[in-house]
């Protein structure tokens, strides 16, 4: 049995209200702080004693898309998976500092952890349906939140598969296995099964690099059609794929201490055409990284 | 330094475009000498040296846009080719002034006009500086220098000034010259233009340096306002 020693027993003393929210503009205006989604203050972040973030603030807007990019090793996913408490499954680690949810601090000691996960859901590298049926596959966390009947389950697995666009290919064969699909296919009943819980936003951890460039392209067009009902934070290798999907990026690095912090926050047409940062400049003109 | 190879590709088209820009300062200048000298040969020359210009100016575009299509340039490099591709076509546009004033020469003949030579010789000569110079901080990517440089746009548009009202004279008392003195409003036109586009080379500069897109504005361009 795995030690979970991130609990929020250890952030007792944090103070739980939202900070001002740091300066995040859209087209050079200031963001509204209704329009954020998490907000990050001050994050820090142990696997055991080794420090793996240091020292994040960053606010992440509502119904965009946000890309954080970096070299291997600093600490993107490990930033990701703190939005939705997911590092709290890794056995000896440690968080500093406060992650806001619309305003709620994620991990105060009131918080459901399990509500938090269905709130933000998560899709990951390599596509991992369970091994069980289309239908199954997305009625499968509705079910688990207590949707008991089979009608409103219908719908909820109709309604989530167009919306990540894979219906009208699986529409009439939902009783086979998720497993038998494409890559391409597996990836979005994925999506479909994170959003058959209704979140409000959505984790994707390289979620096409074990795609091909076709199954890719889809899966960055149905990220379009997503973002004007969630809120979309990619991880991504891939710096086209940050600039072709993303409204912001987050450009991050290891410090002196070999820990990861953010390097620089902004319009991802900002980042991409006129870095503020020399790292920045230096890691996506590839000079660097 | 993981890019040597664009880095490679980046010096070979700053090369080309200085290439370029010397192609099109000697164009400008002979088409000058030419004009004031009536000599049709060195016209002739400049009219048919501008196929050369546009060849180098379109192996340059492409070179630019192979490089866009297949290295995914990001901030500065994608500055830079935007740049240089904006330069390269200003380029090759006052390649074509320089093919105007040829076309003006031979059309001008053995003409008895008087021409404003000290005139037109300086406004080349502080035009083919401002380019000269421009080029110069484009390369060498200082926007310091770059604002500098359109403020000599001054003493062209003055020079124009001067050229105008007295090839306007000429019209008047002599109307048998209308025709050779309007082909003389053009050859100041063009060098007059040319000085434009060194500034605007001069703003591509900026842009490159700092990622600012921006109009450099010149005194004179504040005076021509307050008399509207």
């Amino acid at each position: 049995m795995q030690t979970i020693s991130s609990t929020a027993g250890e952030v007792t003393s944090r103070e739980l209200r939202q900070p001002q929210s740091p300066l995040v503009t859209i087209k050079g205006e200031p963001l509204p702080l209704t329009s954020s989604k998490f907000v990050l203050s001050d994050l820090a972040f142990y696997y055991g004693k080794v420090q793996a973030l240091a020292g994040i603030s960053i606010t992440i807007p509502a119904n965009h898309i946000t890309a954080i990019i970096g070299p291997s090793g600093c600490g993107k996913s490990t930033l990701l998976r703190t939005l939705n408490r997911m590092n709290d499954l890794i056995p000896k680690t440690r968080i500093e500092g406060q992650v806001f949810l619309d305003g709620d601090d994620i991990y105060s000691p009131n918080v459901d952890v399990v509500d938090v996960r269905r709130r933000v859901g998560m899709v990951f590298q390599r596509p991992n349906p369970f091994p069980m049926s289309i239908y199954d596959n997305v009625s499968y966390g509705p079910r688990l939140y207590g949707v008991t009947k089979r009608a409103d389950l219908d719908q909820i697995v109709e309604f989530s598969l167009q919306q990540a666009a894979l219906w009208d290919e699986v529409k009439d064969k939902l009783t086979q296995s998720g497993m038998a699909l494409s890559g391409g296919q597996q990836q979005r009943l994925c999506i479909a099964r994170a959003l058959a819980v209704e979140p409000d936003a959505i984790l994707m951890d390289e979620p096409a690099s074990a795609l091909d460039p076709i199954a890719t392209l889809k899966i960055e067009e149905l990220m379009q059609t997503l973002k004007s009902s969630y809120t979309i934070v990619i991880v991504t290798h891939n710096m086209q794929q940050a600039a072709r999907v993303s409204e912001f990026t987050a450009f991050m690095m290891i410090d002196q201490n070999r820990a990861g912090t953010l390097v620089e926050f902004g319009e991802t047409a900002q980042i991409f055409t006129r870095p503020k940062n020399r790292q920045t400049e230096d890691y996506v003109t590839g000079r660097f990284g | 330094m993981p890019r040597q190879t664009l880095d490679r590709e980046f010096q070979h088209l700053q090369e080309e475009i200085l290439l370029l820009g010397s192609m099109v300062e000697q164009a400008i200048l002979d088409s000058v000498s030419g004009l004031k000298q009536h000599d049709l040969a060195i016209a002739r020359r400049v009219y048919k040296g501008d196929a050369a210009i546009n060849e180098k100016r379109f192996a340059i575009e492409n070179a630019i846009l192979v490089l866009i299509a297949t290295q995914q340039p990001m901030a500065h490099d994608l500055r830079f080719l935007a740049a240089m591709l904006e330069v390269d076509t200003e380029l090759e546009r006052i390649g074509d002034y320089a093919k105007g004033i040829g076309k003006i020469t031979i059309l001008l003949g053995e003409s008895n006009i008087n021409i404003p030579v000290r005139e037109l010789d300086r406004m080349a000569e502080v035009g083919v500086g401002m380019l000269h110079k421009a080029l110069s901080a484009f390369i060498n990517e200082d926007s310091d220098l770059a604002r500098t440089i359109p403020a000599e746009d001054d003493e062209v548009d003055d020079l124009y000034n001067r050229i105008y009202h007295l090839l306007v004279a000429s019209m008047i008392s002599n109307p048998a010259l209308i025709d050779h003195a309007n082909y003389l409003l053009w050859v100041a036109h063009n060098l007059e233009r040319t000085a434009d586009r060194a500034t605007n080379l001069c703003e591509r500069t900026v842009f490159l340096a700092t990622g600012e897109l921006m109009e450099i504005e010149t005194s004179s361009e504040d005076d021509e306002l307050d008399e509207i």
